[in-house]
């Protein structure tokens, strides 16, 4: 299918699912929906040539007809998404499968008083007047195909609103599963509103059912007010058949923390952009990452953190291992605009290249406006360390069972950053069913 | 125990050693001196089986099994340790894991069980009383963020716990204060028996006071150039290796 035939498509269907909508959505939200589609019918797919997407060929994404899943539930049981729930974590669990929500299968732990965690439609039948100030607040439809598609398209997703001084006690964690026998596509969007001095854990997986061929357009727009303290981990276990696109913004205002894990364990072609906007002063930003790629995946993290007011520190360790031909992709971005005196910024990106065959393109790319910074990047790219293997052989450990636990190691460092610890052990079992054969002790 | 027989080594194209001969007996306990790039690291690394040197000539008998055929896990599962000059640090390797992930394999390979976690903890606990390792040490990843001192103490740590035929010691001393050096000399002393022997590889004598040498070779381009008793190591702190080395220089001319 040719690109501009599958723009129409997406275009073609829009009225279809505008119509149905009508009487759920306010009329605002229609008025966003149509510039969002507005703005993919003008900037529309983007091409090897557009310097963001260079090494990310969206062709197989464009040219498959995926549809929107159906309207009737697909009939899931406990046990089918058991595996990517966390056991031992007590915690308010939302589930959408195929995007909508799945009441039967959520369940809400003790919350703090006035904050709403529910799902996005129910929000907007509810309170339109909550997400409002919040729906494409964050995240910007204006040059990206797939935020405006999903803008234009979402149907459900997590609302998260924490008021002024809540401490949710136990996490959130919002499930959205896929499986099907055709290929859909789903638009989940996550909304996450923590209110001045409000702190909240926020656990969102992405997981479909094994070999299954689907397409996620995710978007999730997290602000964090004055003194919050969020700590979002971002799980991604798609099928190794599904296409997954990913945009996260996140907005932070005076004295916010902000630490993100993001972990990429599953997918085909995975592409996730995360953009830190830093708003005010004293904010403490963290994104690490960790992504395992084997087989012909293609995995894409483009990070860019906003540094627009003096006296904030960002920390940035994202870590890759490609097995087999797999590709990786790591931009990290670092603006430091003219007013942000005394930033203090600092981003690694380590892939361990397991095979001959598989490749990484990393590039930092910081752009710094202000002269009383401290800023430092690094990248290493390389195998596994010949010092290391031959300590731990000298200790009578056998080379494979070596290169098994340096392997291992590599990973943990980012998955023991995870404060919650059930959420931990549970990352830690996934990772250990995927290192390479080599590396399972 | 272990018998070195006219040992050449190269790294890249640069001969290090060039003919080292030398005889190791249960028991024994021998320093290997010498100035820097007399090829005392190089030596020790060409025993543990450290893939950057290259073996040119001579072989290394060690229990009767020819050493430079066996890969470094082998040589370390027959009782052969050594003590590094630079412990590396294995971030996001915890410390107990390893090491007894290194005694199973090589009580594995001696058809002795494996040690369970308990078993293991109450080992440790002795082993790390007597090199006087704090305790949380041992949850920590391997070396990472260990002091200069902490990193010796731990490889003698390790060897306790290990309890080799045959420790070679690399520049064990270098970097520790005299309370660090009685320590770990305490440990490698508490090893010391009729069936195992220690190559204690040094530039200074004063290790040595706290674990006396049988024998004192000093290693001078490539080759020993003389041995002697305990006291050559004391007339070596006196006079320097000058005189000796124009001495050997003589004898080799």
């Amino acid at each position: 299918m040719a690109v501009a035939a599958a723009q129409d498509l997406y275009l073609d269907r829009f009225d279809k699912f505008l119509a149905g909508r009508a009487h759920s959505d306010p009329a605002w939200l229609t008025t966003i929906r149509r510039t969002a589609v507005d703005r993919f019918a003008t900037v529309g797919f983007p091409g090897p040539r557009d310097e963001e997407w260079r090494f990310f060929n969206v062709s197989p994404i464009v040219e498959t007809p995926f549809r929107e899943a159906p309207a009737e539930p697909a009939p899931v049981t406990k046990a089918q998404i058991a595996p990517f729930l966390i056991k031992q974590l007590a915690c308010s669990v939302l589930v959408f499968v195929n995007g909508r929500f799945e009441r039967r299968l959520s369940a809400l732990g003790p919350l703090p008083r006035g904050s709403h965690v529910m799902n996005l439609a129910q929000a907007l039948q509810s309170d339109p007047g909550l997400v409002d100030p919040y729906i494409t607040r964050c995240a910007s439809y204006d040059r990206h195909a797939f935020t405006a598609l999903n803008t234009a398209f979402a149907d459900d997703g997590a609302f998260v609103y924490l008021p002024a001084g809540a401490v949710a006690t136990e996490p959130i964690y919002i499930l959205y599963f896929s499986t099907t026998d055709a290929p859909i596509v789903t638009y989940p969007r996550t909304i996450v509103v923590a209110g001045d001095h409000s702190q909240a854990k926020i656990i969102e997986c992405y997981a479909g059912g094994a070999g299954q061929f689907y397409f996620t357009n995710a978007v999730t727009e997290i602000v964090g007010g004055e003194h919050s303290v969020v700590e979002h981990a971002r799980v991604q276990r798609e099928s190794f058949a599904a296409f997954h696109v990913s945009n996260t913004h996140v907005q932070l205002e005076r004295a916010a923390v902000f630490a993100q894990r993001n972990i990429s364990l599953g997918g085909a072609l995975v592409r996730n952009d995360v953009t830190a906007v830093l708003g005010d002063e004293h904010i403490e930003c963290t994104l690490d990452g960790l992504y395992l790629g084997h087989g012909r995946r293609v995995i894409d993290n483009h990070t860019a953190i906003d540094h627009a007011k003096p006296n904030c520190n960002s920390h940035e360790l994202y870590k890759g291992m490609l097995d087999d031909h797999a590709r990786g992709v790591f931009n990290g971005k670092i603006f430091v605009r003219q007013d942000a005196q005394k930033t203090d910024a600092k981003q690694t990106n380590q892939v361990l290249l397991l095979s001959d065959d598989a490749t990484i393109n990393t590039k930092p790319q910081l752009e710094i406006f202000a002269d009383d910074v401290k800023c430092t990047h690094g990248a290493t790219v390389g195998q596994l360390d010949e010092e290391m293997l031959f300590y731990l052989r000298a200790r009578g450990i056998g080379r494979e069972d070596a290169r098994a636990i340096l392997v291992h190691a590599f990973a943990s460092d980012i998955i023991d950053r995870v404060t919650i610890e059930p959420l931990r052990t549970a990352l830690e079992e996934a990772l250990l069913g995927q290192l390479p054969k080599q590396a399972l002790l | 125990m272990l018998e070195i027989r006219n040992l050449h080594a190269r790294v890249e194209e640069k001969p290090i050693l060039r003919g080292i001969n030398l005889v190791v007996k249960a028991g024994e306990v021998h320093a290997i001196m010498g100035p820097n790039g007399s090829g005392k690291s190089t030596l020790a690394g060409v025993l543990a089986g450290k893939g950057d040197y290259e073996v040119t000539d001579g072989e290394v008998i060690y229990k009767g099994l020819n050493l430079l055929d066996m890969d470094p896990e082998e040589r370390a599962r027959e009782g052969l340790f050594l003590a590094f000059q630079y412990p590396v640090e294995i971030p996001g390797v915890n410390n107990s894991y390893f090491l007894k992930a290194a005694l199973n394999a090589i009580r594995k390979h001696r058809g002795l069980p494996e040690v369970d976690a308990l078993e293991f903890m109450t080992l440790v606990r002795g082993k790390a009383k007597l090199l006087d390792i704090d305790a949380q040490l041992l949850g920590r990843p391997v070396n990472e963020g260990f002091s200069g001192g902490e990193k010796k103490r731990n490889e003698i740590f390790q060897m306790a716990v290990l309890e080799p035929s045959l420790a070679v010691l690399d520049e064990t001393d270098s970097g520790l204060d005299i309370d660090a050096l009685k320590i770990v000399a305490n440990g490698v002393n508490a090893l010391r028996s009729p069936d195992r022997a220690v190559v204690v590889v040094t530039h200074y004598q004063r290790l040595l006071n706290y674990i006396v040498p049988d024998f004192v070779h000093v290693l001078s381009e490539g080759r020993i150039i003389k041995s002697g008793g305990k006291e050559l190591a004391l007339e070596l702190e006196e006079k320097g290796y000058g005189w000796i080395e124009a001495d050997g220089a003589a004898v080799h001319a």
